[in-house]
């Protein structure tokens, strides 16, 4: 059975002050973190208000297939987080596990389709900056836009890597029993978090795929 | 049993959970580095002591005021007040146990000195030469060591984002019973708002810096325009951390402020709530008015138009703050304690530093002004004036509680005076030759300036000799000073009622809070 006392951090008065606070804390950091992306969506934003005609064309160069694959199975690794945290609520260990896991292999899926993607734009040359070296007329400042491509989708592709980290770490306290109804923060934190991941790439995919 | 003798030996230290303790490792660690960039500050005023350039080559006179502003920035003032006495105060003052997250708050201070080892090599190695503010396109191809130190503010920029969310989950959840928003006293209002800032607006200048890191290392042209790149675009990110920045260097100091006038004065403060609002007022208004460094940047006249009022604006909540302390003067017992003294000096140094911000924030002004010396001089009246003078009054009046001892109040009175003189002679004649057109970062200058430039490295000299003078008497004091007692100044916020110094938790009994933080007891008396 599950650890009977749940652990409470000498400096709190109450597990509930725990909670709350280890909660508000996680929302904080995700705030931090939609600030930090913030920045690129403004490069982003000035760029494309510089040179559209540029955005046009070169979005074309992006496969629409492979990123709304990967939109749809980030969205489903979302479903199966708020499954997770929900069955920890519910002290449903078995089912914990087996939707962390399967979190884990749709982050996976996601970063195997990205693989696919980046290997593809570097064979074509399609790169930032001064690596820029694709045959293909891209009127205006193709460079400018595949750096915003790889800045944005890498530093989430990072944030991914980061959250199957921590997905990883909750599933080995999952097996060993760590969490339940009376206390599952550390699975909640690492939920939201894991939205937020979701979020940004629901972001990131319709401003660099879908440029109309 | 306090908290500096509860646990023996080195490791003790560096794997403490206190924040006593770590608010101590970040106080020797910020003043530190604070001594470090004095050190180079020294330099540069001693190369301009002639109008030729003498002593150093110019590339030379550019790393050392560059590395005087990047350490003076970045390692000692943004993370001086909050991370030493807001770590060491904010549980005190709230009657909790410790900070939200200790393990958290530990990680902070080893963040910050990873971003201070990432200085040092490039202190060592290559140097730095483009200014504190990193502008593109210089930054993007001067030969020294940008990425390192941009490295290395990104990664303090974390520690400070960390201490950030600590400290707003600390005062939201760890309140006593009883300490309502409106008991909280105006150094946790103030903090709390710093605390948002740093939260809010570092990730900016951390994605910027990244960015010029990428720049640099990749050649990616964001910043780049004869790739279509646009310098200009890093001033907008740099600045819209940046200003906020000065936010939360300044607003603790207000809070620092607020404390001081009101316990030496022995009076309630004047407009509490007031006070209190215009801190959040300033961290939000702070945050749409980075545009009034870039009025010559060719920004379009009318977001510059903006930009100056919103700059405006910030003064009015500034400015309630001012009439408040003074009010809370005015027939208030006033003692003229070393604390007292550096209050007195904040407000007189930073209603300057402050009034000539106003100067700068008005477009046609500031395109006289800009790039000289009035725009360094009023930095400085605002930040060293400001925050640090605030600072060191802060650390004479949490002095006894953090170490319980007494300095020498003679000595602290003497060196108050030094650091106020050698203060205004260094830099109201940098406001004088400012306003002629002496532009600022040269080694050299012609010779009508002279006079001036000299007056301001006699003054810091005299600054640096009060400053020095400070740090013996209060080291003196550690070991000879008088024990201090419980709670020399009669102060009614929480951390007085704490043991001196304060035992490893705090409080043996969780306290419980009936009145406001500056419900002075005469002050009933008088009412009766
Ligand atoms: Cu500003």
């Amino acid at each position: 059975m599950s650890r009977r006392y749940p652990p409470l951090a000498h400096h709190f008065l109450s597990l509930g002050q725990q909670y709350s606070a280890a909660k508000l804390g996680m929302w904080l950091f995700l705030a931090q973190e939609v600030l930090f992306f913030s920045g690129l969506f403004m490069a982003y934003a000035a760029f494309r208000y510089f040179y559209p005609e540029t955005f046009l064309a070169a979005h074309e160069h992006l496969n629409v297939t492979l990123g709304a694959t990967n939109t749809i199975v980030l969205l489903t690794s979302s479903l199966t987080m708020a499954l997770a945290v929900r069955a920890a609520q519910l002290g449903q260990n078995k089912q914990l596990l087996i939707n962390l896991a399967l979190t884990f292999l749709f982050a996976t899926t996601f970063l195997v389709i990205k693989y696919f993607e980046y290997s593809h734009k570097i064979h074509l040359g399609l790169l930032p900056g001064k690596f820029y070296s694709a045959h293909e007329h891209i009127p205006g400042q193709p460079a400018l836009f595949f750096g915003l491509y790889f800045v944005m989708t890498g530093l989430h592709g990072l944030h991914v890597l980061v959250g199957m980290g921590v997905i990883a770490w909750i599933f080995i306290r999952g097996l060993n029993r760590e969490f339940g109804p009376e206390y599952n923060t550390p699975v909640e934190i690492v939920g939201l978090y894991w939205h937020l991941v979701d979020v940004i790439w629901i972001f990131l995919f319709p401003l660099l795929y879908l440029v109309k | 049993m306090n908290y500096l003798t509860a646990k023996k030996g080195f490791k003790s230290w560096l794997f403490t959970l206190d924040h006593k303790r770590i608010g101590l490792m970040y106080l020797v660690a910020v003043l530190s580095f604070f001594f470090l960039g004095g050190v180079f500050a020294l330099l540069v005023r001693a190369e301009l002591w002639t109008p030729a350039g003498d002593m150093f080559t110019a590339d030379m006179y550019n790393k050392f005021f560059t590395l005087h502003g990047a350490i003076m920035v970045f390692l000692f003032i943004i993370p001086s007040v909050p991370a030493s006495l807001g770590n060491f105060l904010i549980p005190l003052m709230i009657g909790a146990k410790d900070v939200a997250f200790p393990r958290l708050n530990l990680l902070s201070w080893y963040i910050y000195v990873l971003g201070a080892l990432f200085f040092f090599y490039t202190l060592l190695f290559g140097s730095l030469d483009t200014g504190w503010t990193f502008y593109t396109p210089y930054s993007s191809q001067t030969g020294t060591s940008v990425i390192s130190a941009t490295l290395g503010a990104f990664i303090l920029g974390f520690s400070s984002i960390l201490t950030g969310v600590n400290f707003i989950v600390t005062i939201h959840k760890m309140r006593a019973p009883g300490l309502t928003w409106g008991r909280l006293p105006l150094l946790i209002w103030a903090l709390y708002a710093t605390a948002v800032i740093q939260v809010l607006a570092t990730p900016v200048l951390a994605i910027t810096l990244l960015l010029l890191v990428v720049e640099r290392a990749f050649g990616i042209g964001f910043f780049d325009s004869t790739i279509g790149g646009d310098p200009v675009l890093f001033q907008h990110f740099f600045w819209f951390y940046s200003h906020p920045a000065v936010y939360i260097m300044i607003l603790p100091g207000f809070g620092i402020i607020s404390e001081l006038i009101t316990v030496h004065a022995r009076k309630r403060i004047f407009g509490y709530n007031a006070i209190a609002a215009s801190s959040v007022a300033i961290a939000v208004i702070g945050f749409l008015v980075w545009g009034h460094h870039m009025f010559v940047s060719g920004q379009s006249s009318f977001a510059s138009m903006v930009f100056s009022f919103l700059t405006f604006a910030v003064a009015v909540p500034t400015a309630i703050k001012v009439f408040s302390w003074v009010a809370t003067l005015y027939r208030g017992s006033i003692a003229f304690t070393a604390p007292m003294l550096y209050a007195l000096a904040f407000i007189f140094l930073f209603s300057i530093g402050g009034l000539t911000g106003i100067f700068l924030g008005a477009i046609a002004v500031d395109v006289h002004l800009h790039d000289t010396y009035f725009v360094v001089a009023h930095f400085h009246y605002v930040m060293m004036g400001g925050t640090v003078i605030a600072f060191i009054g802060g650390i004479h009046h949490w002095w006894p509680k953090l170490f319980g001892r007494m300095y020498n109040e003679g000595w602290a009175r003497l060196g108050c005076f030094l650091i106020f003189i050698g203060f205004n002679l260094t830099f109201f004649s940098q406001f004088v030759m400012g306003s002629r057109g002496m532009p600022r970062r040269y080694h050299s200058y012609v010779p009508e300036y002279a006079i001036w430039h000299q007056l301001s490295t006699i003054g810091s000299l005299v600054l640096g000799l009060g400053l020095v003078l400070t740090l013996v008497y209060l080291l003196h004091s550690l070991f000879w000073g008088k024990r201090a007692p419980h709670n020399p100044w009669g102060g009614e916020s929480l951390e007085w009622q704490a043991a001196t110094p304060p035992i490893e938790f705090n409080f043996t009994k969780q306290p419980v809070v009936t009145s406001g933080p500056y419900d002075f007891p005469e002050i009933e008396q008088d009412r009766s």
